[in-house]
């Protein structure tokens, strides 16, 4: 790394904002993914100004430039890939402005997706997007990844909760897309940079769509015995045209887990859980509740419970947000997958992952979104066996080649980042991969932001190299 | 580097730090993090750091030492951590690396020497400091030194501030006395005196003993007690910690007693973790976990046996500040809150992000300063928006601090143990 470089970033942002020592950038490495890139320096913004700066200063010195929220992301997109300067945006935290009647809230990228709800909810409001991480990861990696939860089914992903952002271009021009309130005229280019995985843009403030809590909330439990009656349950319910705000499951075995954790009186013994949750005017969703507890029964569930209050409420959602982590409990390192199949599919592709992990070797864990499909297979391994660890690479990649021949996607919600460039094959033809070669090269021409993420590195996007002074492949974390 | 010493007690492998997936949904739980955003002072930056000087990939560099001294050895990390990384575990043997691997400067190395190893393990030495600081506060010493602004010149204020109000009985002439219970006998009980606690709180000490006899227990305050080992414990001293602890181990061999109750949470934490003080294969080690069992903060020691004085009225409107090494070191949560509930008149209100560190951490206010003030201005804002008119802790160290705080931030809010309200309930001398 070019020293002037340094000095000039500790000029502009104060040396308290530049990190450059080794061990520094040793934890800035990795996020919650199994993958790895080390930057070569991390800065520290405060606004708007210092990142429209710090992109002008790499241009300068031809080095790229990746964005970092909290590091929660699950598929390397904030990684730097192609080293050079890490702009952390953790610190450019503050709400601006909250319109609480017309329902808007202006932050900047590092405030935390959390603490906006936290910010409006006394006026009855909150921000929907609910990724498991919510409590950690910001906004800012939220609009980047088009980030989902589990009320995704019903309410959409980050990009239906975005009215306009402000935005720093590679050469660090600031622009400004979207509209505060009803539509921007002309191109929708907020759907464009939302879910752009940090390749077209920086972020660099966000207004985003409050929405207003519902009236009644009511949370089921479904206890089943055999994991196939939880999956058929899902598709009838999505036959009969009932719509659930949420629909999540949870395999046995990553249930006995999450017990373990929270204590929330999971069965230990069963073979999976559906947790469903359903809202709106308390007689819909009453209602809507029977029909479910219907649908379960027919199904052979074992038994249906129903949250008493909003304490055994939060228990159940507290077990689904940390499932993924709990299964550290299991094995030193987990690769979390995602994945998405057409809801009918359910049954077979459940069967299918249950035989990918068999082939392998592993024992693959499952807790996802059930209710859109949206899969995410959890393999477990030791990352001091390269071995093993080249094995769940493999079986994940068979698992998401299921997925897409089962007519669904490579992924719903993390992102395809450096995790999944390569697969981006898989479902793209040439002619696809030029439309967005060309989109990305209107804005990224250089590929001096986030290198090395979305496009296969041996396709597509000629323009994408990846330096060789950073650590780059994907390696045991 | 001299030599390696082995370092004594529990030793973590590699499956310990492995449990942390960096999944990241620590950062918000801890205060450092908050404080400074920066990945070296999360708990998943921590993990990382100190996995790599285990491995022998990091050294003990100015940088690691920074980064562990900063954090607040609150735990809190752990109650967020779905993976159950024992992270106290780690810290405090990356803690006793550092005692033994790093040359800190002098000053640091002479202040840390005086109270870890010349002043904790003396009883009669703090005694000794006791009277000469006592002498400082009621001579009027320290009020002139607070009117002249010479403290703020000196940047002292906040210390001066934090330091305990000393005792004008202190705790130790009551070292080897039984107290009968009121009524009926439901338990015999060992009472878990401290060390500084003798000379600061033997006022809080007192009231402990005065609920617990009126709630049907025999207390008996054994001899030969001694300071518990957190301090020195938690700044990676261990040696002198094993000693105090089995000092203790003996001390408390001779009593007979159902529990052995305390009302510092930190002390109750360390004593509940005593066998991490050795390894299976010592001689200490099953005595020391046997007390560990019976280890019990006297809020869960109190809730567990039930009431069976009921409380006079304490009309106030009440929060109550988590101390970590009750939620977090001892995944105590309820029992103060229900504590404080069980006394009529009180209003109880929670006090947002009570599960994050006030500030104090045993030496933490005095080591680093700038840290700990921020953290107290915030803790101090939510405590103010409350409206409540008592604080109340459950743990020495946090009343200094909040005490402090209430003092600095003039929120007028008194701060109590919530022990010390209980025995106001019975003594019934009115707020």
């Amino acid at each position: 790394m070019d020293i002037a470089l340094i000095r000039e970033l500790k000029t502009l942002l104060g040396p308290e904002n530049v990190l450059s020592q080794k061990e520094d950038l040793l934890l800035y490495e990795f996020d919650g993914s199994v993958e790895k890139g080390r930057p070569e320096v991390v800065v520290f913004p405060h606004g708007t100004e210092d990142v429209s700066r710090i992109v002008k200063l790499a241009a300068k010195h031809q080095v790229p430039v990746v964005g970092r929220g909290a590091g929660t992301g699950l598929s390397g997109g904030a990684l730097a890939r192609g080293g050079g300067v890490m702009i952390v945006f953790a610190r450019m935290n503050r709400i601006l402005e909250l319109d609480l009647l017309n329902r808007r809230a202006v932050v900047q990228p590092g405030v935390v997706n959390l603490d906006i709800t936290r910010a409006v909810e006394h006026a009855g409001l909150y921000f929907a997007p609910d990724p498991s991480s919510q409590k950690s990861c910001t906004i800012g990696g939220n609009v980047a990844e088009n980030s989902g939860g589990p009320h995704t089914l019903a309410y959409g992903l980050t990009t239906n909760h975005v009215a306009a952002l402000e935005l720093v271009l590679p050469d660090g021009e600031i622009v400004r897309v979207g509209s505060h309130h009803g539509d921007a005229p002309g191109y929708d280019l907020c759907g464009l940079f939302v879910g752009s995985e940090g390749t077209l843009a920086l972020v660099t403030e966000i207004t985003v769509k409050l929405s207003l809590k519902a009236g009644s909330v009511m949370t089921l439990l479904a206890i089943f015995d055999v994991v196939g009656d939880a999956s058929r349950t899902v598709v009838e319910m999505t036959a009969y045209g009932i719509t659930p705000v949420a629909c999540e499951m949870l395999d046995g075995w990553t249930l006995r887990a999450v017990e373990d954790f929270i204590h929330a009186g999971f069965p230990r013994d069963s073979a999976a859980v559906l947790l469903i949750e359903v809202e709106g005017l308390r007689e819909a969703s009453e209602s809507q509740a029977a029909a479910i507890r219907e649908i379960c029964h027919a199904n052979d569930a074992r038994e249906v419970r129903t949250a008493r209050d909003e304490r055994e409420r939060e228990l159940l959602w507290k077990g689904r947000r940390n499932a993924f982590g709990a299964l550290g409990r299991l094995a030193p390192s987990n690769y979390v997958l995602d994945g998405v199949i057409p809801r009918s599919k359910l049954p077979e592709a459940l069967e299918q992952i249950h035989a990918i992990g068999k082939k392998f070797g592993f024992q693959i864990g499952n807790i996802f979104h059930a209710g859109d499909g949206n899969l995410h297979p959890i393999v477990l391994y030791d990352p001091r066996d390269t071995e093993q660890f080249k094995r769940a690479i493999a079986a994940a990649r068979e698992i998401i080649r299921m997925c897409i021949s089962l007519g669904g996607s490579l992924t719903g919600e993390h992102g395809v980042g450096m995790e999944k460039n390569e697969l981006m094959l898989l479902v793209f033809s040439d002619a696809d991969f030029d439309l967005m070669r060309r989109i990305h090269d209107a804005f990224n021409p250089d590929s001096s932001l986030n290198p090395g993420k979305i496009f296969p590195l041996s396709k597509g996007c000629g323009e994408i190299h990846v330096r060789k002074s950073g650590p780059a492949a994907a390696s045991p974390s | 580097m001299a030599a390696q010493q082995p370092i004594p007690g529990t030793n973590p492998v590699y499956e310990d730090f492995s449990r942390c997936v960096h999944c990241g949904l620590c950062l918000n739980h801890c205060p450092t993090y908050r404080l400074w955003q920066l990945e070296a002072d999360s708990p998943r930056g921590r993990i990382r750091q100190m996995m790599l000087v285990n491995q022998g990939e990091l050294p003990v560099s100015e940088g690691f030492v920074d980064h562990i001294d900063k954090c607040l050895d609150c735990r809190s990390c752990e109650t967020a951590c779905p993976s159950a990384v024992n992270y106290g575990m780690l810290v405090e043997h990356a803690r006793a690396r550092i005692e033994r691997d790093f040359k800190r400067p002098l000053f640091s190395r002479l202040a840390r020497n005086a109270l870890y190893r010349r002043l904790l393990p003396y009883p009669e030495r703090i005694a000794i400091v006791a009277k000469l600081l006592r002498f400082y506060q009621r001579s009027g010493l320290q009020a002139s030194a607070r009117s002249t602004g010479i403290l703020k010149l000196l940047g002292l204020r906040e210390r001066d501030l934090l330091l305990p109000p000393v005792d004008r009985r202190f705790f130790f002439d009551q070292l080897g006395k039984t107290f009968p219970a009121q009524g009926a006998r439901r338990a015999r009980v060992a009472f878990f005196a401290g060390c500084v606690a003798n000379v600061a709180f033997a006022a809080l000490n007192k009231a402990t003993i005065r609920v617990l006899t009126a709630n049907g227990c025999e207390v008996a305050v054994p001899d030969g007690q001694f300071c518990c080992g957190a301090l020195p414990a938690h700044a990676g001293v261990r040696d002198v910690a094993r000693d105090m602890a089995r000092r203790n181990i003996a001390a408390f061999a001779a009593a007979n007693f159902d529990s052995l109750v305390t009302n510092a949470a930190g002390c109750g934490s360390t004593l509940k973790e005593y066998d991490h003080l050795f390894t299976a294969d010592e001689p200490e080690f099953a005595a020391a976990a046997a007390l560990a069992k019976k280890t019990r903060d006297v809020t869960e020691f109190l809730l567990a046996l039930g009431l069976s004085a009921p409380p006079k009225s304490v009309p106030a409107r009440v929060t109550y500040q988590d101390s970590c090494h009750l939620l977090h070191g001892q995944k105590i949560r309820e029992a103060p809150r229900q504590l404080l509930r069980a006394i009529p008149g009180v209003e109880f209100v929670e006090l947002p992000f009570a599960d994050i560190c006030c500030g104090s951490a045993g030496v933490y206010n005095v080591t680093e300063t700038k840290a700990s003030l921020d953290l107290l201005a915030e803790k101090m804002a939510f405590a103010q928006a409350t409206n409540a008119q008592i604080i109340a802790t459950a743990n020495p160290g946090c009343l200094l601090q909040l005490r402090a705080g209430a003092e600095i931030h003039k929120t007028g809010q008194e701060v109590l143990h919530v022990i010390e309200l209980l025995d106001r309930a019975y003594s019934n001398s009115s707020a």
